[in-house]
């Protein structure tokens, strides 16, 4: 079997296309490569729908917890003490012992003219399950950086707003939140880089790989434990998180400029990525 | 564990939780929290002196070193660390039995690499298997602490190499007009005050080894994930207590051990920075919440 | 020639030195297939094949221990030696022996059932069934047509079951049945199919010598009914014996 044919065969392997059985011998270099990067769309696709939809919640859970009222902040404040209190790989385990008790045939509800009934099974698959769980959980942490960056809005720039007679959305929207966004990048960047990294522990943490439909590090893990050489499938798996991370980076340095281009260039600060141990 | 349990069939109520609760494999899973706090105390200081031999590297003007030091310092940038606690353990076994083995068994004719397979002397074992059972224990959480501290060694050596950045410079300069030495710059300068930057980065840096630590589950250590699935299955009759799918409990019980451990290593981080800034103007000392 | 016959006089007795040097014998299993092998709730190895291995050891003389391992690495794990023998309820198959050595049998070929819930008429040739990662039963189930689901441990499996997310799980029947039993009529055995052989233990094929001395307890035991008395124990009266 050429590596073509490996190709064709495994490419989209992680999403249920091509080849139904995996290699179970004689296994080539070949196969570890395309196999751990058919798995890498998982870790992307999870990455993804979380840090897009966990966005907009943090940004939500930032201006409660900053409100004045003891309802809607507390709220706030204790969702984020449980996901960041807490170790992401106990939190899989326990959303998915839970989705699992949901009743299979679905929760009936009832509202007024038509009863329809909410199908709960899908929750226990890693698509919906496991995204649920990352979506929670980046948006509780980037929610704690997004607050820090408001309480440091300068002051100044929301009475200009308040000046120009903004009413209160024109004053989020238009002064707020891109400061808000400026302040918060570099530690969102960072945030994001962590999400997608916390991303591989799916498939070890009770979500079972259908099918053996897995991400980069399940098919990593599947090659070490079969041919028993850690030393080919997990540098392989490291190349492509260190490509997928740069190109995240990439992603976010385009936001930076966006979110600085009402600066002339040179004055634009450069987004430099350095570690910042914020999770 | 108490009189009463000789019997398990016929308890009922409190005396069946009773006994149940204090069956030797619970006492077991209590004990485990014991290796995860083990585990911290181990991997703390492991990897901040790891961090710090790491940070000293990159900064160095022998260039091969200062380049070691960088990769080690970036790596976990790029990569995440779960593929580090799969990899390291049993790269690590591996490589160690493989180096026993050329020196130990020279006249060794197979190949060690069977396909799939890796086999060495049997003197080279690691441990040897004739070693008691508790040295297995043993040698697998000495690798699971390695990897830790590998991994949290090259986040320290981040945080360190940061913190030794913000020291102002003047203050280096200072010490060099003075006639110190650049090793005297740096022992008696620059690592003192050094700290104090670091304090924010490493109390962060805390709290994601606390987080890491379910990750032992995964490297075939025998911690609270272990025996929270273990005891949390279901039992059927052939077992003394038998119970059905309790590991949602199980786990909602580890929950909450984080969530205070949590709660008392920020309390603990805040006390010591508050400490720390003694005299010192910072960010922490002037406004009542530290950044 | 004089030299021939003192070598070989002194083979089987440094054999005997080396055997004597590391005399402890490593059982592995995998401590989560109740009744087959589980750990208790003293946190110990308990089950048939506690039973039957202790017995063995004694028998052969051999000074025995016993750590666990997860299925899914317990062959690799042995032949690399971090134990001596495999004592799992491991079906002996073909594509096994390729790897490793088995001996002889000490649990006739036993049948494997599908285990559902009650009422939902599972379709088992096009519908959804869980296995355990590595067994015969998920190699019987991928050749089957139906949707394999793998799972790590067999309490995953029944899980999987009973919270809907496969249709039926196919296990050993000795383990499925005791759940169906204690399920309060919850959850019933749909079909018997019988895969695979007997089950024995695995050893690494350079073993011989041990291999030797566990078959000859092995057979000792099924001649003189103790085997059969220990399998009527374990696995019930209508249990496949000997």
């Amino acid at each position: 079997m050429s590596c073509w044919d490996t190709f064709q065969a495994y490419a989209l392997r992680s999403l249920g296309v091509g080849e139904r059985i995996l290699p179970r011998d004689d296994f080539t270099v070949c196969q570890e490569v395309v196999l751990i990067g058919s798995g890498l769309l998982w870790n992307l696709y999870f990455a993804a729908v979380a840090l897009v939809l966990g966005f907009f919640l943090a940004t939500g859970l930032a201006l409660l917890r900053n409100s004045q009222r003891r309802v809607a902040r507390k709220p706030a404040e204790w969702f984020i003490f449980l996901f960041r209190g807490s170790p992401l790989f106990i939190q899989f385990f326990l959303a998915y012992e839970a989705f699992v008790l949901l009743p299979r045939a679905g929760i009936p509800l009832d509202l007024g003219v038509v009863e329809i009934t909410v199908q709960t099974g899908w929750l226990t698959r890693a698509w919906a399950g496991a995204t649920l769980v990352l979506f929670l959980n980046t948006a509780a942490y980037s929610a704690e950086i997004f607050y820090g960056a408001l309480r440091s809005v300068p002051q100044g720039e929301v009475e200009a707003a308040e000046a120009y007679g903004f009413n209160r959305w024109q004053k989020f929207r238009h002064v707020v939140w891109p400061t808000l966004l400026r302040l918060a990048w570099p530690a969102y960047t960072n945030e994001a880089i962590f999400l997608f990294h916390a991303t591989t522990l799916v498939f070890f943490s009770g979500f079972p790989a259908w099918r053996q439909q897995g991400d980069a590090l399940y098919y990593a893990s599947y090659f070490a434990d079969k041919t028993f050489n850690p030393f080919l499938a997990y540098p392989i798996a490291a190349v492509y998180f260190i490509l997928a991370t740069l190109a995240l980076l990439g992603l976010f340095r385009l936001g930076h400029l966006r979110l600085h281009r009402h600066l002339p260039a040179p004055a634009r600060p450069p987004l430099r990525f350095r570690l910042r141990l914020l999770r | 564990m108490f009189s009463f349990c000789s019997d398990p069939d016929t308890l009922e109520g409190a005396a069946w939780w009773a006994c149940y609760l204090t069956t030797r494999k619970h006492l077991l899973f209590y004990s485990s929290f014991g290796t995860v706090l083990l585990l911290l105390v181990i991997t703390a200081p492991a990897a901040l002196t790891l961090g710090f031999g790491g940070a000293v590297a990159s900064r160095s003007r022998f260039l091969p070193l200062a380049w070691l030091g960088k990769i080690y310092t970036s790596m976990v940038r790029g990569i995440p660390d779960v593929l580090f606690f799969l990899f390291v353990p049993l790269a690590l076994d591996q490589g160690l039995e493989w180096i026993r083995h050329h020196l130990l068994c020279p006249e060794w004719a197979e190949p060690i690499r069977q396909d799939g397979n890796f086999v060495v002397c049997r003197e080279a074992k690691l441990p040897l298997s004739s070693a008691p059972e508790w040295m297995h224990e043993i040698y697998g959480f000495l690798l699971a602490v390695v990897a830790f501290a590998l991994v949290f060694g090259a986040f320290a050596a981040n945080v360190l190499a940061g913190a030794m950045r913000a020291v102002p410079h003047g203050q280096l300069e200072t010490a060099a007009a003075y006639g110190m030495s650049r090793a005297q710059v740096f022992w008696r300068i620059l690592v003192p005050q050094m700290w104090v930057y670091a304090l924010p980065g490493l109390s962060n840096l805390w709290q994601i080894l606390v987080k890491a630590t379910p990750l032992l589950f995964l490297l075939g250590v025998e911690d609270i994930v272990y025996w929270a699935r273990e005891l949390g299955g279901t039992k059927t009759s052939v077992y003394d207590y038998p119970h059905g799918d309790w590991r949602l409990y199980y786990f909602l019980v580890l929950l909450v051990f984080y969530l205070v451990l949590t709660k008392f290593s920020e309390m603990g981080f805040d006390r010591l920075t508050r400490r720390f800034s003694r005299g010192q103007k910072t960010i922490g000392s002037s406004s009542p919440t530290p950044a | 020639m004089k030299r021939l016959i003192l070598s070989l006089l002194s083979l089987p007795l440094l054999a005997g030195a080396a055997l004597a040097q590391d005399d402890v014998v490593r059982m592995g299993t995998e401590g989560a297939y109740p009744p087959y092998n589980f750990i208790n709730d003293n946190g110990e190895v308990d089950g048939f094949e506690r039973h039957l291995g202790d017995e063995l050891c004694e028998r052969a003389e051999l000074n025995c221990v016993w750590v666990t391992n997860e299925w899914d690495s317990i062959i690799p794990n042995l032949v690399s030696g971090n134990y001596d023998t495999i004592i799992a309820g491991m079906s002996i198959t073909p594509a096994r022996e390729e790897v490793i050595d088995f001996t002889e049998a000490y649990i006739p070929p036993a049948p494997s059932s599908y285990l559902a819930m009650a009422g939902m008429n599972p379709d088992l040739e096009n519908g959804v069934i869980a296995a355990q990662a590595g067994t015969v039963q998920a190699d019987f189930v991928a050749d089957s047509g139906a949707t394999l689901v793998e799972y790590a441990t067999p309490e995953e499996t029944v899980a999987a079951v009973r919270n809907g997310e496969v249709d039926a799980v196919l296990a050993d029947k000795a383990f499925v049945e005791p759940v169906a039993n204690e399920s309060g009529g919850q959850m019933v055995l749909v079909e018997d199919v019988r895969i695979g052989g007997g089950i024995g233990m695995g050893l690494r094929s350079s073993n011989d010598e041990l291999r030797g001395q566990f078959n000859e307890v092995i057979v000792e035991m099924k001649q003189d009914g103790s085997l059969n008395e220990l399998l009527v124990q374990w696995f019930g009266d209508e249990a496949d014996t000997w």
